[in-house]
């Protein structure tokens, strides 16, 4: 693998020690997808090839409008799609070709929310978490038990454990969500819009969260989101996507230019860089 | 938290291993002609101690050779309806899932007459000709199944709406079939009684294994499935992400569901109901971990048409009711209770 041949990110932050191919976990490399009816028809939607890198306690946010391909990018990282062209590869392995359970105990999705048949208590949905881990019948032991009362304190929610997870409040039960992807004990942390109706303080909580989470537990950490303050705030990379294109790879700041951002937004914006070196962005009114 | 342990489990099957003895003593016992259960504990120490020539002969014979088979035979098709409807249920995501609501009992109901048509033609060995019938009743179940699969999806996903219709325009259709097989073949005037789902038929002891085995084989498969299960109802998007092998997990309780409603079919028609709230009131009882849930139902479709065909053959005794009627008598206000509860 050369270096050359990769889409590199351009980094802004010069503190950063240069990558070198041994402490990238995941690598997206010239990764494509299209989406048909039926194969003799043109596709109605393409994901042009795609190329990125991250490392352990890295958080990706991977930004662009409606229908630009974002959740179709996270699926293949999580391997549940198989890429048209190019290949994911998290410490090695490409994604889609590991076995389920392998693939589980390596890769945690937090989805945008759906609904249960049936309700449960928010200790089963955590301790869902390690089914990757059992064996077909084995009942849960002392282990999983243990490590799905570390999750929940992980993520704040110990208090929520003997709650029915169709009664807590959207926030308490995205930390729940949460939970269950770090029972899985995973490499890399995947979650499609986690913010979708939170309102903005848990929106901001559950982000320091998985700032926290990153850095503690070394996790890569990949996060679709609509909020381009709370990408620039807290993610170390950042991947804009327009129509199936990836138009730009990199930090915040370099990847926050105001022409740039208005017209993948279609909007009037300003863009302010703050002394932090984060980006801030504001809407201006439309008259 | 108070996760599952195994010493629970079996905790919860025992006591309803206990109720479901404590019905097949009292089904034993009803009947048109009285049986003291005096008189039947004796004989069963008799039988225990090898004398068997001390068996009075006068209701062994309605106890040994008529009433308890058909309890017998009561009892692994109601465990087996319950499990299936179990597994529909998770399977499809769908609380009104069962083999009688998605018309699957129709589809096994004309393949087992489809089989006892063409058997009839053939001069099958006596071997084949016991396994035919259910052999074809599992077709019929496994076909009906995936139609309504595939008819109940909308933009590629299951569509619980959708799905119900496809089921019952496929029962109603199946059954339009089905009676006009039946009015056309001189020899099936009588069925018209096991369609409304019928213990009364004694079995040849050969098919009796058949079902037995189907039963253990089939529930064993389902069993093996049940911590996927329990990911499954949150979605097969989901469970793929959590680890679940969510194709295989789909074909073994689809192949294993179809084989337990084609075997219940065969050997005793349609019975309704038992596979849509047995689940239901087992998982309002004991949670809705499948681990638990599977054994649980069997217990529970067991005690329920146990139940249902003592009071279908001594309410209107000395005639006799489909025990079908009887837990649609039973069933459909306990579906309507459950309902509303739901929505409350």
């Amino acid at each position: 693998m050369t270096r050359s041949a990769q889409a590199s990110p351009a980094r802004s932050d010069p503190r950063e020690a240069p990558r070198n191919n041994s402490d990238v976990r995941l690598s997206i490399e010239q990764v494509s997808y299209a989406y048909s009816a039926n194969t003799s028809q043109a596709p109605l939607f393409t994901l042009e090839a795609n190329s990125f890198q991250a490392r352990p306690g890295e958080v990706v946010a991977i930004l662009g409008p409606n229908a630009s391909g974002k959740s179709t990018l996270l699926q293949l990282i999580a391997g549940a799609l198989v890429p048209l062209s190019g290949r994911v590869l998290l410490d090695g392995f490409v994604t889609h070709a590991l076995a389920p359970r392998a693939r589980a105990q390596r890769i945690a999705m937090v989805q945008q929310e759906t609904p249960l048949l049936f309700p449960v208590r928010a200790w089963e949905f955590v301790l869902q978490g390690r089914h990757s881990y059992g064996r077909t019948l084995r009942f849960d032991n002392e282990d999983d038990l243990l490590v799905a009362r570390n999750a929940l304190a992980q993520v704040d929610a110990d208090q929520l454990s003997d709650r029915w997870i169709n009664e807590i409040s959207g926030g308490e039960r995205q930390r729940v969500i949460l939970a269950r992807a770090l029972c899985q004990q995973p490499l890399l942390l995947l979650l499609d819009e986690p913010t979708l109706h939170l309102d903005i303080g848990a929106q901001v909580n559950l982000l320091v969260t998985l700032r926290r989470l990153a850095a503690e537990n070394r996790y890569t950490v990949v996060v679709v989101t609509h909020e381009l303050n709370l990408a620039a705030e807290y993610a170390d990379q950042v991947v804009l996507l327009q129509k199936g294109k990836s138009l730009r790879v990199g930090s915040p700041a370099s990847v926050y230019q105001r022409d740039l951002l208005e017209q993948v937004f279609h909007t009037a914006l300003t863009v302010e860089q703050r002394s932090n070196g984060r980006p801030r962005v504001n809407l201006l009114p439309t008259s | 938290m108070r996760p599952l342990t195994l010493q629970r489990l079996l905790l919860q099957c025992s006591v309803l291993a206990l109720i479901l003895f404590a019905v097949v003593l009292v089904a034993v016992k009803m009947g048109a002609v009285p049986v003291s259960l005096y008189g039947l504990g004796r004989d069963l120490i008799s039988v225990f101690l090898g004398q068997t020539s001390h068996l009075s002969s006068d209701y062994g014979m309605i106890v040994n050779e008529i009433r308890f088979p058909r309890i017998l035979l009561a009892i692994v098709v109601g465990a087996s309806l319950s499990v299936a409807g179990t597994s529909f249920q998770a399977l499809l995501r769908n609380p009104l899932a069962d083999p009688y609501v998605l018309g699957v009992s129709m589809g096994a109901a004309l393949g087992a007459i489809l089989a006892l048509i063409f058997e009839s033609h053939l001069a099958l060995p006596v071997w084949l000709a016991v396994l035919f019938t259910p052999l074809g009743a599992f077709l019929g179940a496994a076909g009906t199944i995936a139609a309504v699969y595939f008819l109940g999806r909308r933009e590629g996903q299951i569509d619980s709406a959708t799905l119900l219709l496809a089921g019952i325009i496929s029962s109603s259709f199946l059954s339009a079939v089905i009676i006009f097989l039946l009015t056309s073949g001189r020899e099936f005037r009588g069925m018209a009684f096991w369609l409304m789902g019928d213990l009364s038929s004694s079995l040849q002891s050969s098919l009796r294994w058949v079902l037995s085995i189907g039963f253990l084989l089939a529930t064993g498969a389902i069993y093996t499935t049940a911590a996927d299960l329990n990911l499954l109802l949150a979605g097969e998007k989901e469970a793929m992400h959590l680890g679940v092998d969510v194709r295989r997990v789909r074909l073994v309780v689809y192949i294993a569901a179809s084989i337990l409603t084609g075997l219940a079919v065969s050997v005793s028609g349609a019975i309704g109901y038992v596979g849509l709230l047995v689940p239901h009131v087992m998982r309002l009882l004991f949670g809705s971990d499948h681990r638990t849930l599977i054994p649980t139902a069997a217990f529970g479709g067991a005690i329920a048409v146990v139940i249902a065909d003592t009071l279908a053959r001594t309410v209107v005794a000395p005639s006799e009711l489909p025990v079908g009627a009887m837990t649609a008598l039973f069933g459909a206000p306990l579906f309507i209770y459950l309902l509303r509860r739901r929505m409350a």
